[in-house]
């Protein structure tokens, strides 16, 4: 690691703050989120209570689906899947984190300890970076920040569809419906303020000045990507939350208050 | 001995009070070796890290070396590492530590040191260089230039940089992997990448120099892996990461991953 | 002696400031092989803290503008004692080098028709210059490096080395301007890391090495500030003129101590910031002098208009001349109404909304919060004069930058006398380094390029220089030298101390308001410290050692202190940077006199030892008559405030 030409400090790092609470707040709450949504991917149960259906299973994209009347059932993939259908769904969002520039940072820093905090060394022999396969791959965040507005619009179909009660009748509102506004507010908010985003909308552009409309549609999304990691997080913890609460409901745990 | 100027203006103006006696470290020796010495040290109020140097120069160790200059966070001469974190000393102040904290004071780890607190800098000098400058545009004349306020403000931001290589210090990439360093230009030099691509009327397509490709292609854009540790350290709080660094590989994917721009370029080659 | 490595090149750039990078860009076009010798890294010079802008008469933000108002303003700043050719030239040439950055790059602040805007500062009739934030400096210093890059990619291409042509030697020092036959032959240099020694052989040395300041104790100047260029001048032989006039920035922080004198930027009042004593009030209005009456506003109201409308207002007196409104702050200061840590208050706070202020003067923001703890953005600044600038310096030819009296050796920027007069404007500065380094740049090369025969760097003097900067390691040594010629030997002398209190007598004895005993005195403690000096000693080795770095830099602050405090002894009026409190006015038969600074003795430093005699004859010229068509530039009635009967007569 040391050329001999470099200050002979042998301390891997002569940081005295908690430098690793970071990290490891970061590692600890991406486990979680995964060991949740692995459980309830597998799962294949409980994900739809009229009208509400849980994010991780819109749309539904095979046979076995649950019948959502209205809702997000498209059969593309016909009677041959026989796995939980959320699989087919969730490798979209799932790639579109994968892939951010927020959450790569997290998992390098959390999980690759690459580096685990500013001017903490890594603890690895060799380092390529994104050069090379497979982490090469993530210069296709943007085809998946494609796929996550049409899930993003889907998202929204179906918050529009928890307007309506348990008989399908409109004009009405329950305690899910807030949780499904805020889930989905959170959701656009970080999806418009991906950095591919940001750039395709305006950053790719030579003379804002020639495009006064893009040029102010980039300086709102900067604002926004501004707080990409805020919103990643909270985003991720409002789809968690709105999915369980799906569950409490589907599982027969707890009862929807309705406000009207 | 007498104290230096700083004390004198302390007595001067607000008696000692406030004066305590700091536990420093700092790091002495060269590239043959060295090791972190103890020092106790007078500090007064209002004082920077960069004072306290000072008075070990003038008062314990004369020949101690520091590379210092404007003393106000304007230069980017004083760059070191205070509590193992890159940082400005004189845009370190000690009010920031309790006054019973050991302070450690040691040279940037990613560059051969020179002696003491001062490090051999030439690998950023040397990828300064690499980099394709300014191509002016043919057609202008000095004076002819006009460009919009919101076409330069990108760019503008980036000519904050004070070159104090604080960034290209705390990269992992070189700072823990000494072999990246003739692939990787760091932080601050894709940076100028960024800007001289942003920048409105640049003519480096025109001459036939493809920044973003080159980017990629030439100066290891490809290894940052966007952990953000130069925008944690960048004394001018400059968005390195997040303005300059992924523009820049989002400008690379255009150019390179883009299927349609991919498909697009295969045809107009075929044509010409 | 041991063998030193020497380096023959065309031309030698001593500074890398906006003044040597230009001159060496120059140089470097004109097809010379050109060295530029800096003490600092590349790109660091002290040129980077130039806040406010650079002053080009464009007329972007206002079409009147043209250079014949820039020279005046410039004249009017002066106190009319400017060269006026230098001040033409400067005027004339000022825009163009502003616009040849863009062509290398530089991204200067933007009007909204896409042009360079420009903002109003002190004593520029209008809205003049180009600025980028309030780092213009940093901008003007990339730039230039940036483009010596650019330059030294084209050598690469062609030879296949980037240094073939244009070579930066950072962190050197030059100790002596080496001379054969009356003309310059090179430099003697050392390495600030290894300690090595070295000489550079060239025909033309081009001085750009910045100012004084640090020979004062609260100053804005960076280290790097010991007067270099001054000194090495004159022990080359060329004289130094102006030196009485030192200017005093009104506004450098006063707390907390350890940035004491660190710049406030000018552009803090251009944009609107006002002064207030310690009772509230704008006490400018009751500052304005006599020459100055019909320019500025008489109420708080017509000043305060005038941000918006400039032509049917007149400006506020915060914008008066450097050298008004430091006078000023420390009267107030004097009088009791300063503030808590002995300055005046500068405020945007109340004149700004927060935003505009965090915009338009980002690093002053980011300076006070970070060093003071001070938002100013909610509450006032604490500002008091600081040492800034020094008016005095290299008698130069204005067209050719060339020294007086030493061929070969030219000069440019802060380290060149005549320009500014007896006081500079905001702005003027970094317009003087372009213009001024490029001249010197380019007759430096013409020079060398027109020699037949290269003088050859003699050996002796070049052993006579290794001997002098390796003095410091034998102090004691040279106590007994100092004893076998019957003086008291003394204790090896800690450069620090020596340094603190050459600038505790500078600051104290000829700082802003100066009287005659007191700079008598600070002769004397001058010559006391002189002697002291040449016991200076230090531990250690040569390897990056500052305190043997200081030794060697106080041979020249001593040199130029003496030149300051010798002219400001003998100029009896005041004018522009140089205040007499028992000569309080202007004097209209100075106005056309250059105090003369010059190595009293070249030869023998036999003076320098002794306290009695001092290393400087001081000498009075005339300066040369202003051009008629110049003078006509202004009215009669304003003329006759600086110029005698007798001149205007003819």
């Amino acid at each position: 690691m040391h050329s001999a030409a470099r200050a002979a400090i042998p301390a891997r790092h002569l940081r005295t703050d908690r430098w690793w609470l970071a990290p490891a707040a970061t590692a600890a709450g991406l486990l979680a989120f995964i060991v949740y949504s692995t459980w309830r991917a597998f799962a294949n149960a409980d994900y739809y209570h009229a009208p509400y259906v849980s994010p991780f299973y819109s749309p539904c994209l095979a046979e076995n689906c649950h019948t959502m009347r209205g809702g997000p059932n498209w059969e593309i993939f016909g009677s041959w899947w026989g796995l939980s259908p959320a699989l087919l769904i969730l490798i979209f969002p799932l790639g579109f984190r994968l892939t951010c520039y927020y959450y790569r940072k997290a998992y390098y820093r959390g999980f690759w300890a690459s580096p685990p905090a500013c001017a903490v060394a890594e603890p690895h022999k060799k380092y390529t970076g994104e050069t090379r396969f497979p982490l090469i791959l993530q210069n296709i965040h943007r085809y998946f920040f494609y796929f996550a507005v049409l899930v993003a619009g889907v998202l929204t179909y179906d918050t529009a569809l928890t307007f309506r009660d348990e008989h399908y009748h409109w004009g009405h509102m329950g305690l899910g419906s807030l949780v499904f506004l805020v889930n989905i507010v959170l959701i656009w908010a970080y999806t418009v303020s991906c950095h591919s985003c940001r750039h395709i909308v305006g950053g790719r552009l030579r003379h804002f000045s020639k495009h006064p409309v893009r040029y102010r549609l980039w300086g709102w999304i900067g604002r926004l990507n501004e707080r990409h990691m805020l919103l990643a997080w909270s985003s991720l913890i409002s789809v968690a939350l709105a999915d369980f609460y799906v569950f409490l409901l589907a599982s027969g745990a707890f009862e929807d208050p309705r406000f009207f | 001995m007498s104290e230096p100027q700083a004390v004198q203006d302390g007595k001067e103006q607000s008696g000692q009070a406030g004066a305590y006696q700091a536990h420093f470290r700092v790091w002495r020796g060269d590239a043959d070796g060295g090791e972190l010495a103890d020092f106790q040290v007078e500090v007064h109020e209002g004082e920077v890290v960069l004072d306290i140097i000072h008075r070990l120069q003038a008062t314990q160790t004369p020949d101690l070396a520091v590379r210092w200059n404007c003393k106000a966070g304007k230069c980017g001469s004083c760059s070191a590492e205070i509590n193992g974190r890159p940082r400005l000393m004189c845009m370190t102040r000690m009010s920031v530590f309790d006054r019973t904290e050991t302070i450690t004071v040691t040279p940037m780890r990613a560059f051969p040191v020179v002696r003491d607190l001062v490090t051999d800098v030439s690998f950023n000098y040397a990828k300064a260089r690499e980099i394709p400058s300014f191509v002016p545009p043919a057609e202008l004349a000095p004076g002819e230039y006009r460009m919009k306020q919101e076409d330069v403000g990108r760019s503008q931001e980036f000519r904050k940089c004070i070159e104090c290589f604080l960034c290209q210090d705390t990269c992992h990439v070189v700072r823990d992997h000494e072999e990246n360093k003739a692939a990787f230009a760091g932080p601050r030099f894709l940076m100028r990448i960024a800007e001289l691509d942003m920048h409105p009327l640049d003519a480096a397509p025109e001459s036939g120099i493809d920044r973003k490709g080159s980017a990629q292609d030439d100066h290891g854009l490809g290894y940052c892996n966007i952990t953000k540790c130069c925008t944690e350290v960048c004394p001018e709080n400059i968005k390195i990461t997040d303005n300059a660094l992924i523009p820049l590989k989002e400008r690379a994917a255009d150019r390179k991953y883009d299927p349609l721009v991919w498909l697009g370029n295969k045809i107009r080659r075929r044509t010409e | 002696m041991a063998h030193v490595d020497r380096q023959a090149w065309d031309v030698v750039v001593v500074g890398a400031g906006g003044a040597g990078l230009r001159a060496a860009i120059e140089a470097r076009e004109a097809g010379m092989r050109t060295a530029v010798i800096c003490k600092s890294l590349f790109g660091k010079a002290h040129t980077v803290m130039a806040e406010g802008g650079i002053a080009a008469s464009m007329g972007n933000a206002n079409e009147h503008d043209n250079w014949q108002v820039h020279f005046r303003d410039t004249l009017r700043g002066g106190k009319f004692l400017n060269h006026w050719r230098m001040a033409e030239l400067h005027a004339r040439e000022a825009p163009d080098r502003v616009w040849e950055l863009e062509t290398w790059g530089a991204l200067f602040d933007r009007t909204p028709d896409g042009r360079i805007s420009q903002r109003n500062f002190g004593g520029h009739e209008y809205p003049r210059l180009a600025h980028v934030g309030d780092r213009t400096g940093l901008e003007l210093i990339r730039t230039l490096q940036q483009k010596i890059v650019a330059l030294q990619q084209e050598d690469e291409r062609e030879f296949g080395a980037y240094d073939a042509r244009l070579k930066v030697f950072q962190e050197c020092t030059v100790t002596r301007v080496l001379k054969s036959d009356g003309r310059v032959s090179g430099t003697f240099c050392y390495e600030r890391e290894s300690g090595r020694f070295f000489v550079m052989e060239a025909p033309a040395v081009v001085l750009a090495t910045g100012g004084i300041g640090k020979s004062f104790k609260v100053t804005s100047n960076s280290w790097e500030y010991t007067g270099d260029g001054h000194a090495l001048a004159l022990l080359a032989g060329a004289p130094l003129i102006n030196m009485e006039f030192v200017q005093f920035h009104p506004t450098g922080m006063v707390w907390p101590p350890s940035v004491k004198g660190i710049l406030v930027t000018e552009s803090v009042r251009g944009d609107g910031g006002v002064l207030r004593n310690s009772e509230g009030k704008r006490f400018m209005f009751d500052y304005i002098p006599d020459v100055f009456k019909e320019k500025y506003a008489e109420s708080e109201d017509e000043g305060d208009r005038w941000y918006e409308d400039p032509e049917r207002n007149r400006r506020p007196p915060e914008l008066l001349p450097r050298d008004e409104v430091a006078r000023a702050i420390n009267a107030e200061v004097k009088a009791g109404r300063g503030s808590p840590h002995g300055g005046v208050y500068l405020d945007v706070s109340t004149r700004m909304p927060a935003e505009v202020i965090k915009r338009r003067l980002p690093s002053m923001h980011h300076q006070f919060k970070e060093l003071a703890d001070v938002d100013i953005t909610a509450e006032p600044m604490e500002v008091g004069p600081t040492c800034h600038y020094v008016m005095g310096g290299v008698d130069v030819d204005p067209d050719t930058a060339a020294a007086t009296g030493v061929p070969g050796l030219f000069a440019a920027g802060e380290v060149a006398g005549g320009m500014h007069g007896s006081n500079r404007l905001g702005g003027n500065s970094l317009s003087d380094l372009l213009v001024f380094g490029r001249r010197a740049g380019l007759h430096a090369a013409e020079y060398a390029a027109s020699l037949t025969d290269r003088p050859q760097a003699d050996p002796l003097q070049i052993d006579a220089a290794e001997a002098e900067a390796l003095r410091p390691f034998s102090a004691e040594e040279a106590g007994d030298a100092e004893e076998a010629a019957g003086r008291d030997r003394g204790p090896a002398e800690n450069p620090y101390t020596l340094h603190q209190e050459l600038q505790q007598a500078m600051n104290d004895l000829v700082g802003i308001i100066r009287r005659e005993g007191e700079m008598a005195e600070a002769l004397k403690r001058l010559a006391d410290l002189r002697v002291r000096a040449r016991r200076a000693g230090v531990e250690g080795h040569r390897q990056y050692n500052p305190g043997w770095h200081l030794s060697i830099d106080l041979r020249n602050m001593l040199l130029v202190s003496e030149c300051v405090a010798r002219a400001a002894l003998a100029r009896e009026e005041s004018r522009g940077g140089h205040t007499r409190d028992d000569h309080p006015a202007m004097d209209r038969s100075w106005r056309n006199i250059n105090l003369v600074c010059e190595l009293a003795d070249p030869q023998c430093d036999a003076r320098a030892a002794d306290p009695s005699l001092g290393q400087i004859r001081l000498s009075r010229r005339e300066t040369p008559p202003i051009r008629r068509d110049l003078l006509e530039l202004f009215e009669k009635d304003e003329l006759a405030k600086y110029l005698t009967d007798e001149e205007l007569s003819r």
